[in-house]
């Protein structure tokens, strides 16, 4: 490392139940290259200064969704954020609104059961044969669905969140817009199933529109317009069924 | 005392071909009791990074003689006949399957799946969703898993040992990440399914979890570990970081220039002839590597490179045909495709060889299974297609799940005190590990010497000399590696404690690499040598086996199943 090289400390989160009480802050001044993305400074600290610090990462391509971190207070993908538009000192906390296992890593399994609960798979009421082949589904079809279905389960939805803060049972904006995307897609006959489910409690009219998940998804996703949409059709599939008891599917 | 857990299979990896192949088990029968063991959450598998499609035929200006003979000549003839024919008329049964879960295939006007063109491939035969294909595959094969609620999943657990009895796999020990706890998963088949081990080299596309696990796995239980010495170089990788810029960029028409702003696929010989840009990928990394030497590269702060430009494809195609292309150049590489060249350098991307499987994915070792990057089949040969992988993934993944589920039927448990001790041994093993003081070296020190060798010895020109020189390192790095000091002793999440086991197994994938490619005195695919430049079949049409021996490997030799195509100059 030459001596002109810049410097940035990062303020990390500590916190290992085997050893600690309540989570703890630790400072790591380091030289950091110009092109590093947050991550890269994680690693840096890993693997030359301390060991012992654990955090969540793969990919480093934005695509597998497992660095998602606080980063000076806001939920972000660590191997997407260029540490250059960050200050000289960088506070790394674990995403909010989820239960720390230790350092930066948070449960996930709370998450992978709301999704599980939304029925995220095609449902037919009659499975195709293979020997049927593909099914046909226009390019504006496709459409419908398609940015919902860019979800990567990094969950900083869930920590950006008003609602998931105050009440961690809410299902969440990934789990309903991924429900949502399989609903509106037209290979697709489970939008009833799921639009019961989206009438149950702690799912979509929980929601109070902060429109915070849309703005801190680095997908572009939308689970916003998602929970919106998925609401109307509750209600519209609700009131439509007093009308016609055995109408309402698609 | 050790937690056991009994299951009619058990499935390491939750990838593509894991994830297939459990879905393949449930399909047999649904009362069945599915392990899923995977180090990573399933959503999370290196799967999740492929981008640019799965082939299989689907047009009516192809067929299966054609993507058969496409796929033999990719490998250099060094693929086996019968898989390869079998693989091609699986192909397209599994990609429709994927379209019936859910895939997000990108359609043509009248609402067919759109077919793109990829190297080496004599038509458009590569099925795509944009160039997410791999994230959209994965998470469309784990959300229809999640319907099946006998598909048990071990999420977070480290599989670090088979455990034989009697002759048969009959489970394994895996380390469950969050609490530190080392359990028995016991099943009456095992498939691997976890991946390829490009983290062996420092310069890879590759994620941080492609350690090599289940081969290492298979090899340290006796099996032999196939045709390791090839390595996939893909063409198209970003300097510094090797991030993947898929191969669909060139299928939909982009150029490889160099300095001088030459095609040089194109205008010199290669071997590629008119194919230029949708040649193979072994061709194409020599070709650049070439382009470089002879002073016709860029230099940049992440060494010499050459550029792909998309310029000329224009914004509403590459927006509509290649948006994650355009996403990862503007944020890794500060450069905007549409109206700047990428650029590019050769990186290592895939490995042909891996854990020996026969055209029913079967090892030699009764009960074990294997598909996927894992395994080596001899669909690939001596050098993989393009879009051949994913697919691979699906066909051989299917295909474990159900011999898997046909060999448990027949199959007894063992004894579950042997097993048990078996378990515990490991247990003691991984908690002697942990937060091991005494010794000297830093894991990183050994990673990043191992890095070192395997570039010089096993990159896209390889000499005898400096393959028998890695070969010598990586045994040395084995003597580094057992005097290791670790800082980490706590029992939660302790990554460095699966750092160092993942480092293990990635000497062991290393010692079968280096000393496999030393052993094969020719070039043929991917295994180029600047001191022996021409294929060899009278002494080397054949594959190559490295068993585990604690003393260093030992070699072997298998047939090349021939029979439908005579084997040939591979000229383009």
């Amino acid at each position: 490392m030459s001596d002109g090289q810049q410097k940035k400390t990062f303020v990390i989160t500590r916190f290992d139940p085997d050893r600690d009480d309540a989570p703890r802050k630790q400072a790591y001044e380091i030289p950091v290259h110009p092109d590093w993305k947050v991550l890269d400074a994680l690693n840096f600290i890993k693997d030359e200064i301390d060991a012992t610090l654990s955090h969540r990462w793969s990919c480093r391509m934005a695509v597998c969704g497992s660095c998602g971190m606080m980063v000076d207070g806001e939920p972000r993908l660590t191997c997407k954020e260029a540490l250059s538009q960050y200050g000289d000192t960088v506070d790394v906390a674990p995403l909010a609104n989820f239960p720390v296992v230790r350092d930066l890593v948070i449960e996930a399994d709370g998450f992978m059961e709301k999704l599980t609960h939304v029925k995220p798979w095609i449902i037919r009421a009659k499975e195709l044969a293979v020997e049927e082949g593909p099914m046909r589904q226009s390019p504006a079809e496709l459409e419908e669905f398609k940015q919902f279905s860019m979800c990567i389960n990094c969950m900083l939805c869930y920590s950006a969140c008003p609602v998931v803060a105050n009440e961690p049972e809410f299902i969440g904006p990934a789990a309903i817009a991924l429900g949502h995307r399989y609903s509106l897609d037209s290979r697709d006959e489970g939008a009833a199933d799921r639009n019961e489910i989206f009438r149950g409690e702690g799912t979509v009219f929980s929601c109070s529109f902060a429109n915070e998940c849309s703005e801190v998804c680095p997908k572009h996703v939308d689970p916003a317009a998602a929970v919106n949409q998925a609401k109307l059709n509750a209600v519209i599939d609700w009131a439509t069924s007093l009308v016609l008891p055995r109408g309402g599917d698609k | 005392m050790i937690e056991v857990t009994r299951h009619d299979i058990v499935i390491v990896g939750g990838g593509a071909a894991g994830l297939r192949a459990a879905i393949a088990a449930c399909e047999i029968d649904p009362g069945a009791s599915i392990a899923l063991v995977s180090k990573v959450y399933p959503m999370r598998s290196h799967t999740v990074s492929a981008e640019g499609g799965a082939a299989a035929v689907a047009r009516e200006d192809d067929n299966f003689e054609m993507h058969g003979y496409d796929t033999v000549k990719g490998s250099d003839f060094l693929g086996d006949q019968d898989v390869i024919q079998y693989f091609v008329e699986q192909a397209p049964r599994e990609l429709t399957l994927l379209e019936h879960w859910g895939c997000p295939w990108s359609r043509n006007e009248d609402g067919t799946v759109a077919t793109r063109a990829f190297g080496g491939m004599s038509t458009k035969r590569t099925w795509y969703a944009t160039d997410k294909v791999g994230f959209h595959m994965l998470h469309a094969l784990f959300q229809h898993s999640l319907r099946f609620d006998n598909i048990v999943r071990y999420d977070e657990h480290f599989a670090t040992k088979l455990l034989v009895d009697g002759g048969v796999v009959r489970g394994v020990a895996a380390l469950d990440v969050r609490t530190g706890v080392v359990r028995v998963v016991l099943g009456r088949a095992v498939i691997m399914a976890t991946g390829g081990a490009g983290k062996i080299f420092p310069f890879t596309t590759n994620g941080n979890i492609k350690t090599g696990d289940g081969m290492a796995l298979a090899y340290r239980a006796g099996v032999a570990l196939k045709d390791m010495e090839f390595i996939q170089y893909h063409p198209t990788g970003l300097p510094g970081t090797g991030i993947l810029i898929t191969e669909a960029t060139r299928g939909e028409g982009g150029y490889v220039i160099n300095s001088e702003g030459e095609r040089f696929l194109a205008t010199r010989d290669y071997g590629v002839g008119t194919k230029a840009e949708l040649g193979p990928r072994d061709m194409i990394s020599r070709a650049i590597i070439q382009e470089i030497e002879a002073g016709r590269g860029i230099s940049g702060p992440y060494g010499e490179y050459v550029y792909l430009d998309l310029r000329h494809l224009g914004e509403a195609k590459i927006v509509a045909r290649l948006p994650m292309v355009r996403e990862i150049s503007k944020i890794y590489i500060g450069v905007d495709p549409v109206y700047e060249p990428i650029p590019i350098r050769p990186v290592v991307h895939y490995m042909m060889g891996g854990i020996d499987t026969d055209i029913t994915a079967a090892t030699s070792l009764p009960g074990l299974y294997a598909a996927g990057e894992v395994a080596s089949a001899s669909l690939n040969g001596s050098n993989r297609l393009g879009s051949n992988s994913l697919t691979e993934c699906l066909v051989f993944g299917a295909s474990a799940g159900r011999n898997a589920m046909a060999f448990a039927e027949g199959s007894s448990e063992g004894s579950e005190d042997a097993l048990r001790r078996e378990g515990e041994e490991e247990a003691a093993r991984i908690v002697a590990l942990r937060g091991k003081q005494k010794g000297g070296e830093k894991l990183s020190r050994i990673r990043s010497d191992l890095h070192k060798t395997m570039e010089s010895g096993c990159g896209v020109y390889r000499t005898q000399e400096a393959m028998n020189e890695t070969a010598r390192t990586v045994a040395q790095l084995r003597g580094r590696y057992a005097d290791i000091a670790l800082e980490d002793s706590s029992t939660v999440f302790n990554t460095e404690l699966i750092a160092a086991l993942e480092m293990g197994n990635m000497l062991d994938v290393a010692e079968a690499v280096a000393n496999s490619a030393a052993s094969r005195n020719e070039s043929r695919g991917a295994h180029t040598r600047r001191d022996v430049p021409n294929r060899d079949d009278q002494n080397f049409l054949y594959h190559t086996l490295c068993y585990f021996d604690p003393a260093g490997p030992r070699l072997g030799k298998k047939d090349v199943t021939l029979g439908h195509w005579e084997p040939e100059e591979r000229k383009y």
